[in-house]
């Protein structure tokens, strides 16, 4: 455990934990029951690639909004570290207000007082699902794209913030700017308002960018629309992606590499297409039968779907590993994985190159923990 | 005969604005035990549909033209849904022969009232049964929709989004109608979920061959289920025929594209594709055919005439001056 980085990493997330207390009734108070918590993000390890895009998958509920969040520090953070990497003008700014920072470059996110926060916001951006909820309605489109550089005191005069605003919707292809720049989100569609999000977060020229499930409100006749916008100004911008997503055909198309998130932990890391093509995890490989597909000849059978129950509860976790109830192979032989699957947790193991899977199953898993 | 047969059916919204022609002439044929499939984007007057077979559109909502008929086969008649009065509809009609699942199962049960009574409560309205012989049929359609008795004596709240879906669709099939219209079923539900849901729509259909309205943005879905698809665009149908043609061989510029935009899970990885622009404004919807503000195909012909169904193969219509020969 150190914040050791490799350099083309940019975000290294490391025994991430966020729980949410839940409120105790004064019976609870009385007989000292202990605080229950909502165990949303229960220790998760990651590393992000400078300019990938890293996607995490899973179902509603699974935690990955929630570690989105936690990335921006946009929730408190329970317990663990978010080491990342900021430009070298941020760093000298943050060692001016007396943050700590590690081999004169990382910075651990976990640990920057919220009130010090503001220099690294510039460089960590979100981009929200629902483009209804996130553009302010009062404002016109040229005071939301204004907001961050006044918030940031960039740009000198409303001239030059001004020059900014429309080369930000140039570069979004809100084409001729002056047109978009003085009308109300309510008079966008749906895409254009999901283009403002995106220029929106574009605006102080970030490093990373959490992107919310940015296109799943959108129709399916504009999303790839958005995908490729977002994609384009990657490259031109050297931007890194953290893309979250229920979808994982949606993740196939744009995403580096896969992570996939099961009740607070990620249970599978993967390439994108490996991990697609060869899911090791029993819920990976649940996940991928589920996925309906325009073929009309499923007509004719069943969905065979190797999974069981539903999701248990944040609040009470199974011991173990904690999709054991649902696991389909451990029922199978649950005579020899008794003593492994509902007692040990998993550790996120790589089992084949660059692949990453929590799974009693696999020898190299239990070779690491030595059981 | 059809069971059911739309005819040029036309709901308009008669806002302070202007009036909205949501479904402007749309037409089409259920046959008995048949799964339709109506696809569209959000706002392409597919809810409307819907809400139209079951002769009550939302207000300021009405149907302003057409026919909706529908074949009674047990009485002999013939109904047309369209010009019928409320009293009639809803001692012959609704939830009796059509029904409909909800979409967004949670907001479809009331939180007050125990799940057992509310799947009872059209037993007892419509069907005329006792409080008891209502709960034994309610115990009946919670096992058929795979769910076990003490359902009944749960609230909404207790149960999870998958459970609630299942029961949304016990209750229409309480009265076991001819016709179950599902407006985006499965919609809210994560895809594991989602699985489970179709798996279950699709054994009740081959049990008792019902026929199903499936709505939905999503065309995996349809594909799962539908016998026929109609795609609708802007208040109108652009493409009809059996689901193996429309998805295989597709012939409306609007059906194709739509299909390419789709993210697949297996096969090559393609560059998706999209449709620049917007739907028209339904208010002022542009002479011609709707879709030629986006078509990459459009002719001059397109602005200026509105294209007729003609027939390209079995049972496949397309609208589209592409095809239509002049």
């Amino acid at each position: 455990m150190s914040a050791h980085m490799s350099p083309d990493t940019v975000l290294k997330v490391e025994n991430l934990t966020v729980w949410f207390p839940l409120r105790r009734s004064i019976v609870d108070v009385i007989r000292r029951k202990p605080r229950r918590y909502v165990h949303a993000v229960d220790g998760i390890d990651f590393e992000i690639r400078r300019g990938e895009t890293f996607c995490l998958v899973g179902e509603s509920g699974c935690g990955k909004t929630t570690t989105g969040k936690a990335i921006l520090r946009l929730v408190d953070i329970y317990a663990g570290h978010v080491y990342y990497k900021p430009a070298k003008e941020t760093i000298a700014e943050l060692e001016a207000m007396g943050v700590d920072v590690i081999d004169g470059e990382i910075v651990d996110i976990a640990a920057v007082p919220p009130k010090k926060m503001k220099p690294l916001r510039r460089e960590l951006q979100m981009i929200y699902q629902d483009p209804f909820g996130s553009l302010n309605p009062r404002f016109k489109i040229k005071e939301i794209l204004e907001e961050p550089l006044l918030v940031h005191g960039v740009g000198e005069t409303p001239d030059e913030r001004e020059e900014q605003v429309i080369k930000a919707l140039e570069s979004v292809k809100l084409i001729p700017p002056e047109d978009f720049m003085n009308r109300f989100p309510h008079q966008l569609s749906g895409g254009q308002r999901q283009r403002v999000a995106v220029a929106r977060a574009m605006m102080l020229n970030p490093q990373l960018i959490v992107a919310d499930e940015p296109v799943s409100m959108l129709d399916v006749s504009i999303r790839a629309e958005i995908l490729e916008l977002m994609m384009e100004l990657k490259q031109s911008r050297n931007l890194t992606y953290v893309f979250i997503t229920h979808d994982l055909a949606v993740a196939r198309y744009i995403c580096d590499r896969i992570a996939v998130m099961y009740l607070g932990k990620i249970v599978e890391i993967a390439k994108a297409t490996e991990l697609i093509e060869n899911p090791l995890h029993p819920y990976t490989k649940a996940l991928i039968a589920a996925i309906p597909e325009p073929d009309p000849s499923n007509k004719a059978k069943l969905r065979e779907v190797p999974i069981k129950g539903e999701v248990p509860s944040a609040v009470l976790i199974p011991p173990g590993c904690r999709f054991h109830p649902r696991c389909l192979p451990y029922e199978a032989e649950k005579a020899s994985l008794e003593n492994l699957c509902p007692v040990h947790v998993p550790p996120l193991v790589e089992v084949e190159e660059d692949h990453y899977v929590a799974c009693w199953l696999y020898d190299k898993v239990r070779q690491s923990a030595g059981l | 005969m059809p069971l059911l047969e739309v005819k040029n059916l036309k709901t308009y919204y008669y806002t302070l604005r202007g009036v909205v022609k949501a479904v402007d002439d749309v037409s089409f044929t259920l046959e008995k035990g048949e799964v339709l499939g109506l696809a569209g984007e959000s706002g392409c007057g597919k809810s409307t549909v819907a809400w139209s077979l079951l002769g009550m559109p939302p207000s300021p909502g009405r149907i302003a033209g057409g026919h909706i008929y529908l074949h009674d086969d047990e009485a002999g008649e013939t109904y047309d849904i369209a010009n019928m009065a409320e009293e009639e509809l809803r001692s012959k009609v609704r939830w009796r022969k059509i029904s409909m699942v909800f979409q967004g199962a949670m907001n479809a049960l009331t939180p007050v009232h125990r799940v057992g009574d509310q799947i009872a409560e059209p037993l007892i309205l419509h069907a005329g049964m006792t409080k008891e012989e209502a709960m034994n049929r309610v115990v009946e359609l919670l096992n058929m929709v795979g769910l076990d008795d003490t359902i009944a004596m749960r609230y909404p709240h207790e149960l999870s989004g998958g459970q609630k879906q299942r029961v949304v669709i016990a209750m229409a099939l309480a009265l076991d109608p001819d016709i179950v219209i599902a407006d985006e079923p499965t919609t809210a539900l994560d895809v594991v979920v989602q699985a489970q849901i179709l798996n279950l729509m699709k054994e009740l259909q081959w049990k008792k061959k019902r026929s199903i309205i499936l709505i939905t943005h999503d065309l995996s879905i349809i594909a799962e289920l539908a016998d026929k698809v109609a795609i609708m665009y802007a208040g109108k149908i652009v493409e009809i025929g059996p689901s193996s043609e429309i998805f295989n061989n597709p012939q409306h510029p609007y059906t194709q594209l739509l299909l390419k935009a789709i993210p697949r899970l297996r096969g090559p990885i393609d560059k998706l594709a999209y449709i620049p622009g917007t739907p028209p404004d339904l208010m002022s919807p542009p002479p011609g055919c709707r879709f030629y503000p986006r078509c990459p195909y459009a002719m001059d012909v397109c602005m200026r005439e509105e294209p007729e169904m003609v027939e390209v193969g079995k049972d496949h219509y397309v609208a589209c001056w592409l095809h239509s020969k002049r």
